[in-house]
């Protein structure tokens, strides 16, 4: 059931609005800045206001005005969405306070773009989660890529604005050919909306299919960083780290994720693909990205680019999960996309604070810094224990559901993917734990944690990890929420 | 009076343009105030026929009651409204920028310039009114006349540019006159309806096939379609901004206008292509002026001449969807004709600003000046994007019609050059881009700290970056109701 309602809007907007004020408050930071704690604590709470009606299947949906004949500016808030809206907007509350004590202990510059872009993104990622069409969508798309790229070149060095050229260059190219994608699909089915089961009819001939599935796969590909469209994830981590941890390891590639579920289960639909055997070629893709992203993990000697490796295998569990085509693995696959946000911000948040207090940017220095900064490595411990997959931290309940869809349709292989993956995630992020804790730092000096504006923000997503982990149903109701989009997608199957 | 009002809209225009005139000998700055109220003037009678269209349908004008085929006639349908809307409304904004960054000149200088851009708009709009195709050469020819005096207002090199635009507007004029004389001669009338009536009976004649391909070759060279455009980045960089934005914006677009109107109204393509594939032609064409138009332009240094060369690669996005002559393509290029006056005329306006206040002209010297000229800038991106076509922009609906139009013709090759140049256009727009908004020369940046534009200034190019942001949300209401109703047919 649809009802009409403004709240899908208002959270969209009031990021928009918050811009504004940023902008007009440049001159007084701590004005400026309570606007942007403002402005989040607003979007969460109008976001969990819709999550009971959600849960309830009443979405709230809003058609605003045509923006193409028969094409409409329209607003829904179902299920998948709203796990993607939760996440985006619950950490950008955390990443605000987070990114206050950052930018001031580093005294960066550029402060109030960095604040208005950072605005302007999130505004896009609801967007994005709450589309009820492919058009609405691809405009917020879109404007999610512009609006990172200041971001990127914030620091306005080389190599930021060749990461930015990067950038662009790769996430314009998918957006080209999600266009054409979309164009496609106007021309074929006459409609762009969103509809848990898919929109192509059965007259629908396979090469059309073919045609279709490819180009959804490379446009959205891009953004979610499968191999071997992914370079430009590791340059871009030259952005400051609250960017790094919010956006290229929750909203922006999470968006190019969430843009391949609602194009597999929401446009194409589960039986289509799977009636011509379509989405072995995405799992095949996505399982070998995980193998070598997870290895190539192993290279890396800077903390970030280690992470950002780590990043790209993980989406690619989420679209494995989707791509098996069956209860267990879209539950898993939706559910992964919160609890890896969730861990993955985590270290990322981890990484900005031995920056921010010790100025080591690099793994090899890190010898010894969990005597240093207690707190921070042992929120950094249970997120990497949860990305490896160890229970009962959250990464265990998603990946535990993926593997079962790899059960469901016999495709071990793919289960041997995962594990091996849990073992490489072990294998990389483990070496880090044992140098913080059982190596003798190079220098001495006591206990130095990065600032609490910093601090807090660590422990508050290092115990969501591993509260999902055991209660997965406990925030949010996400389990109940994954469950159904599996439910509504792969309800013909 | 409101029966007049289409013979109205050009004559206010002509009658602004003698008064001021008049007015400079006055003071200059009469002249300019006179001008814009002229402009304006016009906007609103457009506005009211407009209304008036979409109430009780088409009008047709008879200029002393003479009827037509004998009379001159004026045809408004909801198109023609479409036009000489963009025509005036982006005529009264271009003139609120004041003289001297507009034109490089002093107000005081002894120049009619005010009394020549009106004339421009009359002739513009004159051509797009004509109901019969000779009426249209004499307001070409106007609007031709016109511009050259403008262009050469941009200094030595300018006149040059000018002379070289006077050569080939003349032979387009000369292929365009030529070939009506052939149609003239097979069909006995200029009338475009009645040449409609008549062509039917003597369509396999050579004369009708050569009358047309003159026809269009003329306006092809007026509009400097792909490969006819080499006079173009010279006239468009070196005449004064306010010109150059009104060339690129209305000028050449209303020739693309006129030759839609030929394949609309007098050769439709279900008649045209058994005998020549002439929409297929100016489609490919398009195509090839959006690639070498938008690579030329990444190849520029100069910030002016990279413009001139987009504007090569815009023509292409109109003809291309001419070419497609098919509902949704037509209306693609029919929207980014609007699009294009929208975004082109906001970007001449910036870099004329720009020339003025801090004498930087090459791409180069770009460094920085996002935190010199925050508002500038802010609309210089926004015309950028829509340039590129990101959405929600302009930029973005045209192309969206011209994907489903090529699509609807199997056109895989339009639609993978259309996405191909959005692509290119992010490449010489980013890197403009990405040079205002990194951090400038510490030194320079202390001596001039923040100095935006002065509001006068400031203002049209604002309206202009604000419209570029709205016209997806009205764009709908313009297909639905301006567009459709003329094109749906084909």
């Amino acid at each position: 059931m649809v009802t009409t309602s403004y709240m899908p809007l208002a959270a969209i907007l009031i990021s928009l609005v918050a811009i504004i004020f940023i902008i007009a408050l440049s001159k007084k930071p701590n004005l400026r800045e309570a606007v942007t704690i403002l402005a989040a604590i607003g979007k969460l709470a109008i976001i969990l206001s819709m999550l009971p009606a959600v849960l309830d299947s009443r979405y709230p949906a809003l058609n605003l005005i045509d923006l193409a004949p028969g094409i409409q500016f329209a607003l829904k808030v179902d299920e998948a969405g709203m796990i993607f809206a939760l996440l985006a907007s619950a950490l950008w509350l955390v990443t605000s306070f987070y990114s206050i004590g950052y930018m001031r202990k580093l005294d960066e510059k550029r402060q109030t773009r960095f604040y208005a872009s950072f605005a302007l993104c999130l505004s896009s990622t609801i967007g994005i989660a709450f589309s009820a069409n492919l058009f609405t969508f691809y405009i917020f798309f879109e404007v999610l890529t512009i609006a990172t790229y200041p971001l990127v070149t914030h620091e306005g060095t080389e190599e930021a604005l060749k990461a930015g050229r990067k950038y662009l260059a790769y996430l314009l190219t998918g957006g080209v050919v999600l266009l054409a994608a979309i164009v496609y699909t106007y021309q074929i089915t006459g409609t762009l909306d969103f509809q848990a089961g898919g929109i192509l009819s059965t007259d629908t001939l396979p090469f059309q299919i073919a045609i279709l599935f490819s180009l959804f796969v490379v446009g959205f590909g891009f953004k979610s960083a499968i191999m071997p469209l992914h370079s430009w994830l590791p340059s871009a981590m030259v952005a400051p780290t609250p960017v790094s941890a919010l956006l290229h390891a929750v909203a922006v590639v999470k968006a190019g994720v969430f843009g391949m579920i609602r194009a597999v289960g929401f446009i194409l639909g589960p039986e289509t693909i799977n009636s011509l055997g379509l989405s072995g070629i995405l799992s095949i893709a996505a399982g070998i990205t995980i193998i070598v992203a997870s290895l190539l993990a192993f290279h890396q000697d800077n903390l970030k680019l280690r992470l950002a490796y780590s990043t790209i295998g993980h989406l690619s569990y989420i679209i494995l999960g989707v791509s098996l085509l069956s209860q267990a693995g879209w539950t898993g696959g939706v559910m992964h996309m919160f609890n890896h946000g969730v861990m993955k911000i985590t270290l990322f948040l981890c990484a900005g604070a031995i920056f921010v207090a010790h100025r080591y940017t690099n793994i090899s220095q890190l010898n010894g810094i969990g005597r240093k900064m207690p707190i921070t490595m042992a929120a950094f411990t249970i997120a990497s224990l949860g990305l490896a997959g160890i229970p009962p931290i959250a990464g265990f309940v998603s990946k535990f559901l993926i593997v079962q869809g790899t059960m469901d349709n016999e495709q071990f292989v793919y289960a041997a993917v995962i594990l091996l993956s849990g073992l490489l995630n072990a294998g990389y992020f483990f070496p880090i734990v044992y140098r913080a804790f059982f190596k003798k730092p190079a220098s001495g000096g006591g206990v130095k944690e990065a600032p609490y504006l910093m601090l807090i923000p660590i422990v508050v997503t290092g115990a969501l990890s591993l509260l999902l982990g055991i209660f997965p149903n406990a925030i949010f109701n996400l389990y109940d929420l994954a469950s159904s989009v599996a439910q509504l997608v792969m309800g013909g199957l | 009076m409101i029966e007049h009002l289409p013979a109205l809209i050009p004559v206010s225009l002509i009658l602004f343009a003698f008064l001021a005139g008049f007015l400079r000998l006055v003071n200059p700055r009469l002249s300019r105030y006179s001008a814009i109220l002229g402009a304006l003037t016009a906007f609103v009678f457009s506005i009211v026929v407009t209304i008036d269209v979409l109430k009780n349908g088409s009008i047709s004008y008879h200029f002393g009651n003479w009827p037509p085929p004998y009379g001159i006639e004026f045809v408004l349908d909801t198109l023609t409204c479409f036009m000489v809307l963009v025509i005036t409304g982006i005529g009264s904004t271009l003139l609120m920028f004041p003289t001297k960054p507009g034109f490089m000149i002093d107000e005081q200088q002894q120049s009619p310039l005010y009394t020549l851009v009106l004339l421009l708009l009359t002739g513009l709009c004159g051509m797009v009114l004509s109901g019969d195709l000779f009426n249209v050469y004499v307001f070409m020819e106007i609007s031709s006349l016109t511009t050259f005096a403008l262009v050469s207002l941009g200094g030595p090199k300018a006149a040059v540019a000018s002379f070289r635009y006077l050569i080939m507007a003349s032979i387009g004029a000369c292929c365009y006159l030529l070939g009506l004389g052939f149609i003239f001669f097979t069909v006995g009338s200029v009338n475009m309806a009645d040449v409609l009536q008549l062509l039917p009976a003597v369509y396999d004649s050579p004369s009708i096939i050569g009358g047309a391909l003159l026809m269009i070759t003329g306006l092809g060279l007026k509009m400097a379609l792909f490969p006819f455009h080499t006079w173009l980045p010279d006239a468009h960089s070196y005449a004064p901004p306010i010109v150059a934005a009104l060339l690129a914006a209305v000028q050449i677009e209303t020739s693309a206008y006129i030759a839609i109107r030929l394949l609309l109204n007098v050769f439709t393509p279900a008649l045209m292509s058994d005998l020549l594939p002439i929409t297929q032609i100016i489609g490919w064409l398009g195509a090839a002026g959006i690639i070498f138009g938008s690579v030329m332009a990444i190849a520029q240094t100069n910030f002016k001449r990279m413009l001139a060369y987009s504007t090569v690669a815009q023509v292409g996005f109109v003809t291309l969807g001419l070419g497609l002559a098919n509902p949704l393509g037509m209306v693609g290029g029919i929207l980014h004709i609007l699009a294009h006056a929208l975004m082109k005329s906001c970007l001449f306006l910036v870099a004329g600003s720009i020339s003025h206040h801090s004498g930087i002209t090459n791409i180069q010297d770009f460094q920085g000046l996002g935190r010199r000229m925050p508002w500038t800038m802010a609309a210089f991106t926004v015309a950028a994007l829509s340039m590129i076509g990101i959405p929600p922009t302009a930029g973005f609906f045209s192309k969206w019609y011209l994907l489903l139009g090529s699509l609807d013709n199997n056109n895989w090759v339009f639609l993978v050059v259309i996405l191909a140049s959005t692509l290119l256009n992010a490449i010489y727009f980013f890197r403009l881009i990405e040079k205002i908004y990194s951090p400038g020369d510490a030194q320079v940046e202390a001596g001039t700290q923040s100095k935006d534009l002065p509001k006068n200034m400031l203002v049209p190019i604002i309206i202009l970056a604000v419209a570029i942001l709205l016209m997806g949300a009205v764009s709908v209401w313009l297909v639905n109701n301006l567009l459709m109703p003329v094109v749906g047919g084909l």
